[in-house]
């Protein structure tokens, strides 16, 4: 067993890896504290990024967010899916499949556990809404927007129910487990009445709020409004999972993540931590199908399979396992490729599915590689560091993520 | 236990009911069909065994390993002019049509295993990679070939072959048991026994027990490693390919892109019931499973609850002995 799953990379390749450290670090000019990889055109940006002053970060953060929200108004020609697909409503899915993949990466990326059934909670979470907002549902009504956090709670609820028998074992029993979940979500939505199996639930909830000509603002067909709403909720989970990362529950799971008998022995609940990190990756998923429910406005036992699930890892390990804004990276590119390019759009699960096998033999780091850093107090840390020492040997923490 | 996991989904007045008449009324062909299915989960169940046991690795890929059997017996029988209803054969030109169908199932599904194991595992093998990215890997190649299989052969299931109309042999019970139940649950159980052997016995066996057991220290006592690996998954391919044809006997209309993804996982719990790693436990959770399964789905009413109840049990098990019943070593198999 120890071969395969082993700590220790072999010392070669630590060897080697140091070497291209110092190699990559003299090459930049005015060479950072860190260690730099050598990862390419994005691995460089995000080093130059780190070396950037905190103000100076907020200033190109504030640029970028106003870009993104101006994006369906400018609909920049060589970006723009149309003629084939609304824009704003792609926009729309590429926010939601970025949600997805963030609240994805806390489960594989911080935690390092594999979830594959991912979809299971994405489906609790647009059942909840469809369920307590259309009129085809039997229950009780509340406004849509109260369903979104009721949605992050059911979702929630179920990750920690399926969590518990399993994520006491090892990991790869979780894998098999929410794959079949995944599936399994799907029959029980067709088997169960009151979920309507393939009739499903029409005229889901939207936002209030009418527009002059009397059309909802959040109309199903208005991408620009919904996507606004999806943009805006996915800058406050990416702030709080930052903050999250950054606490003892996310210094805890990277630790899991490395070593788990490590972590245990260091005093860690890792039992109590995984199914954290299991039940929050759940909530957030909820969160997205909520939002997807009530951008489609229907909801049924077809929209949710597992190859959607297996989409959600590619977006993961694609933008790179570990690092929120490669999440967000990721999630966007697997929903806006299929979108942009619509004649590939059919071999798109052939595309992902390649894509993953090739990714983890020859760049298991995906594109923003997730760097282990000083998660506490890092940037001043890092700040005294570069003072005090322009060229510093690399930090014996750095290890692969 | 089964009805208190069920009621605590969303409570709706009778979306579910057990009719227990219907099972007391079908419980001997219910055995029997599910005992038919265990020798099918069972003979797949032993390819996770298996590789897991010697990489600890859920290979996901060998459900497609196990669809392309299925592929492959298919193209066979339209090959050798095989329709929708059965041809009027005597009995010789049914067995050399079922074996011909049974060494092309074979060779596909071992071929597959073969190039898993090339092409997305063993690359990783030699940068040492840790657990999450062979999962990754797995889940991708299963989900590759499953697409490219989706491109070729479209989304529709291929259309049905009949290979024999079974005919009785004998009553237990006052069920009829027919030639093609008698012939998978032999020949499933025939190949088990003959694998259980060759991994006690030879000299292969005992290589693949001890990597199991502790790879670094086989690899210094002169074990090799690969070649082990490598035998190891194409007896997982072999016995996947005999699985595929019986599976295409028992259900012709299962030949389709995704066909073995449902399969796979009940396979899988049928591995983790027994005992994953082990080679008897295998067989006996295949059998349990099967069993289960088919007692389920006439409880419930639904063929389609049968794979939920293999799930159910897949939790339970984990839940209350994830060592599964027979424990869960190859290596400690005794030689």
């Amino acid at each position: 067993m120890s071969t395969i799953d082993g700590p220790t990379p072999l010392p070669g390749a630590k060897a080697s890896q140091a070497a291209a450290d110092r190699q990559a670090s003299g090459n930049i000019p005015g060479g950072s504290a860190d260690a730099v990889r050598k990862s390419g055109w994005f691995g460089r940006w995000s080093e130059k990024w780190r070396a950037m002053p905190r103000q100076k970060q907020w200033l190109y953060l504030i640029v970028i967010v106003v870009i993104a929200y101006l994006l369906p108004v400018i609909n920049p020609p060589i970006l723009s899916t149309e003629p084939g697909n609304d824009f704003p409503l792609a926009l729309f899915s590429m926010a939601v499949y970025a949600l997805a993949a963030v609240g994805l990466n806390i489960v594989i990326g911080y935690a390092g556990l594999l979830d594959l059934g991912y979809i299971a909670f994405f489906a609790v979470g647009s059942y909840t809404a469809a369920m307590l907002t259309s009129p085809d549902s039997p229950f009780f009504k509340i406004p849509y927007l109260w369903t979104i956090p009721l949605a992050i709670l059911v979702a929630l609820c179920v990750g920690v129910i399926l969590g518990i028998p399993t994520l006491r074992l090892r990991g790869d029993y979780l894998a098999i487990v929410t794959l079949g979940f995944g599936e399994i979500i799907r029959i029980l939505a067709t088997l169960i009445p009151a979920m309507k199996g393939q009739v499903g639930f029409q005229n889901v909830g939207r936002p209030p709020g009418m527009g002059p000509d009397g059309i909802p603002i959040f109309a199903n067909s208005n991408g620009t409004p919904w996507y606004w709403l999806a943009l805006t909720i996915l800058i406050i989970v990416l702030f709080l999972a930052g903050n999250l990362e950054r606490s003892r529950v996310g210094r805890s799971w990277i630790a899991i993540r490395e070593d788990e008998d490590a972590a245990e022995t260091m005093g860690v609940p890792t039992f109590k931590y995984k199914v954290w990190a299991f039940a929050m990756g759940a909530g957030v998923g909820g969160m997205a199908g909520a939002l997807f429910a009530g951008q489609v406005g229907f909801v049924n036992n077809q929209k949710f399979d597992v190859v959607t699930s297996i989409m959600f890892v590619a977006a993961v390990v694609l933008g790179g396992t570990g690092n929120k804004v490669g999440a967000v990276l990721g999630g966007a590119v697997v929903a806006y490729i299929p979108l942009r390019f619509t004649a590939i759009a059919e071999y798109k699960y052939l595309i992902f599915g390649l894509a993953l096998v090739v990714i983890m033999i020859y760049r298991s780091q995906g594109l923003l590689p997730a760097r282990q850093r000083l998660l506490a107090y890092g940037h001043i840390a890092y700040a005294k560091v570069r003072r005090t020492a322009p060229i510093a040997p690399a930090p014996v923490t750095e290890k692969e993520a | 236990m089964l009805s208190t996991v069920l009621t605590a989904l969303p409570a709706d007045s009778d979306w579910i009911n057990f009719d227990v008449p219907s099972l007391m009324q079908n419980f001997w062909s219910a055995t029997f069909d599910g005992l038919t299915f265990g020798a099918i989960y069972a003979l797949v169940a032993l390819g996770y065994t298996l590789v897991y046991g010697v990489l600890n690795l859920i290979n996901f890929a060998h459900s497609e390993v196990f669809i392309m059997g299925c592929y492959a017996v298919f193209f066979t029988l339209s090959f050798l002019g095989f329709g929708p209803s059965a041809p009027n054969l005597g009995i010789g030109a049914i067995i050399l049509n079922l074996l011909l169908a049974l060494i092309a199932a074979i060779v596909a599904s071992a071929l597959t295993a073969f190039l898993v194991e090339r092409l997305a595992y063993r690359p990783l093998r030699k940068r040492n990679a840790p657990r999450l990215v062979y999962l990754i890997t797995a889940i991708g190649a299963s989900f590759t070939i499953q697409y490219l299989i989706f491109l070729w052969r479209g989304p529709l299931p291929e259309p049905a072959l009949t290979m024999f109309i079974p005919t009785p042999i004998f009553e237990v019970f006052g069920t009829i048991i027919d030639s093609q139940q008698i012939i998978i649950v032999v020949a499933a159980v025939i190949m088990m026994v003959v694998v259980d052997q060759f991994i006690r016995r030879s000299r292969t066996g005992r290589g693949i027990r001890a990597v199991a057991q502790d790879p670094d220290t086989a690899t210094l006592m002169g074990v090799n490693k690969e070649k082990i690996i490598v035998t190891t998954f194409i007896i997982g391919g072999v016995l996947a390919g005999a699985a595929a044809l019986f599976y295409v006997m028992k259900i012709p209309s299962g030949v389709q892109y995704n066909g073995g993804f449902i399969l796979g996982i009940k396979a899988f719990a049928a591995a983790v019931l027994g005992g994953i790693g082990n080679v008897r436990g295998a067989l006996l959770g295949g059998l349990l499973l099967g069993l289960i399964g088919n007692y389920g789905q006439i409880l419930l009413g639904s063929s389609q609850w049968t794979d939920v109840v293999a799930f159910v049990v897949l939790v339970l098990v984990l839940l209350v002995r994830p060592e599964g019943i027979l424990g869960t070593s190859l290596g400690r198999s005794k030689a």
